[in-house]
């Protein structure tokens, strides 16, 4: 793999470009992997990185029924935050924002990391408690965030409009070093740097069953035909419960749709991202100047990639209010993904009932942020058995009850 | 946006009059069930992606709980029927049985 760096770029432009080579093979499958991993999205393609360069596991297949983080990748509002309030969440998200700092240099792939900082509006006297308690709680963990007052947030976010009339900002919980980050380069960068280890990326090769043999995974059959494995990793997101069908398990998650959209591009007028649980809605701009917008998923389950019009309305509305200089804002484009959402919030990185089947599933809305992080801790998990990361997330704590209760700090937006 | 016939009050109602209640027909376990089947009836799901039963509320209307058969990959509705039963009833099978031939959703057929 030739680098990307100022003098390739200098070089390339000497030469009309013609020195590029393609950042990513387009293999065949092979007959039998060390590792496969359903799901070339962030989540999956992150595992695959890390099993390679933490653990030294580089015969590895990524297989995508679609095109290369083209499901939940692909459609999130790229915000990167870690102001979670359980420790263990704390740990893995903390984890994922850390090494998106690095992420660019440890790729050799510009993914655009800008850590322009996070807030997340108090606009009811509960959520001014709940902030400050998270502010607290994070203070313990190790994640930097404060607690900020109303005049604070308009010298962030001058745009804003703190009276109300029906939710007046009454404070937010800060978190600078959150942020965003380009979400189909975080895809690109991974499977560029899984390629050149060596590892094969499959696009349009869907998983039609999963083979076992006395319990054990043997393998996966596909569209490209049979394919042996010794280790499996599931990380499908919203598809979840139907490659969990195929492994002989179900899981405690719905399938729901989400939505965002973007406006026309305007001139830089927010350099902060704004979320508002209250009102469910949230807003940033990309470095092209289009607003980018999220709001609430739907309470059915759905598997269309496109959610109710009235979610957009009500997001839509409740933004206006927040930020009334948008109300002329024409919206380009809208969209929906399938989120996996789980009881309490909180992701499954487990061991399941089929032995040597791993599965990285229930990041419900909120999943971008984590990939770094949660690939790491995947990866640990399908190499050695057991991660520090993702202990506490398994598929057991619902049976035994120990939730990892985030439905506060991120049921809503993300 | 999805619209919905209440079988109680009549009322075609869209989504937003409604409120979805999940997976339908979730068999109740009580004192004397194993864990395993505790953990089943609070968190496991089918969550299918195709055929679905699942309960919804007449919220801002008669306020009644009823049932629906959808698919979640059309967002294709064969049909609403009373929550006063435990399975759907056969009229709403055969409904979909003519579109879905083969189709399947826990022990139902």
């Amino acid at each position: 793999m030739k680098r990307y760096s100022a003098f390739a770029i200098a070089r390339e432009a000497l030469r009309y470009h013609s020195g590029w080579e393609r950042a990513w093979r387009a293999p065949e499958p092979k007959k039998k992997y060390d590792a496969i991993i359903i799901g070339a999205g962030g989540h999956g393609l992150a595992t695959a990185y890390y099993l390679g360069k933490n653990h030294g596991i580089k015969n590895v297949a990524i297989l995508e029924k679609g095109w290369l983080g083209g499901g939940n990748t692909g459609r999130n509002t790229t915000i990167i935050r870690s102001n979670y309030l359980q420790d263990a969440s704390a740990a893995i998200y903390e984890k994922a924002r850390s090494l998106y700092e690095t992420m660019s240099q440890d790729l050799n792939y510009n993914v655009m990391f800008s850590p322009r900082g996070v807030i997340m509006l108090a606009q009811t006297h509960h959520e001014v408690r709940g902030y400050q308690r998270t502010a607290h709680a994070n203070a313990l963990q190790g994640v930097k965030t404060e607690w900020i007052g109303p005049q604070r947030v308009k010298e962030l976010c001058p745009i804003i409009c703190l009276d109300g009339p029906r939710y007046p900002v009454m404070g937010g919980l800060w978190q600078a070093r959150g942020g965003t980050a380009r979400h189909d380069a975080v895809a690109w960068g991974y499977a560029r740097a899984c390629s050149d280890m060596g590892m094969d990326v499959i696009q349009k090769c869907e998983v039609t069953g999963i083979r076992q043999d006395g319990g054990k995974v043997v393998g996966v059959s596909t569209t490209k035909g049979d394919i042996d494995c010794d280790k499996l990793g599931i990380v499908v997101a919203g598809h979840s419960g139907v490659l969990a069908e195929m492994a002989g398990f179900r899981l405690p998650i719905e399938s729901v749709a989400l939505q965002a959209l973007v406006s026309e591009p305007i001139k830089p007028c927010m350099d902060v991202v704004v979320m508002a649980n209250t009102v469910h809605g949230y807003m940033s701009q990309s470095d092209k100047g289009e607003m980018v917008i999220g709001g609430g998923a739907d309470g059915y389950n759905n598997y269309t990639q496109r959610g109710s019009f009235h979610h957009i309305e009500e997001t839509v509305r409740a933004l206006i209010e927040t930020f009334p200089m948008i109300s002329r804002l024409k919206m380009l484009r809208q969209w929906g993904g399938i989120v996996d959402m789980t009881g309490d919030r909180s992701p499954i990185l487990s061991k399941t009932p089929l032995e040597n089947c791993f599965i990285n599933c229930g990041w419900g809305t909120g999943g971008f942020k984590a990939i770094p992080g949660s690939g790491w801790g995947f990866a640990e998990l399908m190499a050695n058995g057991y991660s520090p990361l993702t202990a506490e997330f398994g598929l057991n704590r619902f049976k035994e009850g120990r939730f990892i209760d985030e439905s506060v700090a991120a049921g809503v937006a993300h | 946006m999805l619209i919905l016939t209440c079988p109680y009050c009549g009322v075609e109602a869209d989504e937003t009059e409604l409120q979805a209640g999940g997976e339908a027909h979730i068999k109740r376990e009580t004192v004397g069930s194993s864990d395993e089947d505790f953990e089943d009836y609070l968190f496991a799901r089918q969550n299918p992606k195709g055929i679905h039963f699942e309960r919804w509320r007449h919220v801002y209307g008669c306020g009644k709980w009823f049932h629906v058969a959808r698919c979640t990959n059309t967002l294709e509705v064969f049909g609403t029927y009373s929550a006063q039963t435990t399975e759907p009833p056969q009229d709403i099978r055969d409904k979909i049985s003519g579109k879905r031939p083969g189709w399947s959703w826990g022990i139902f057929s």
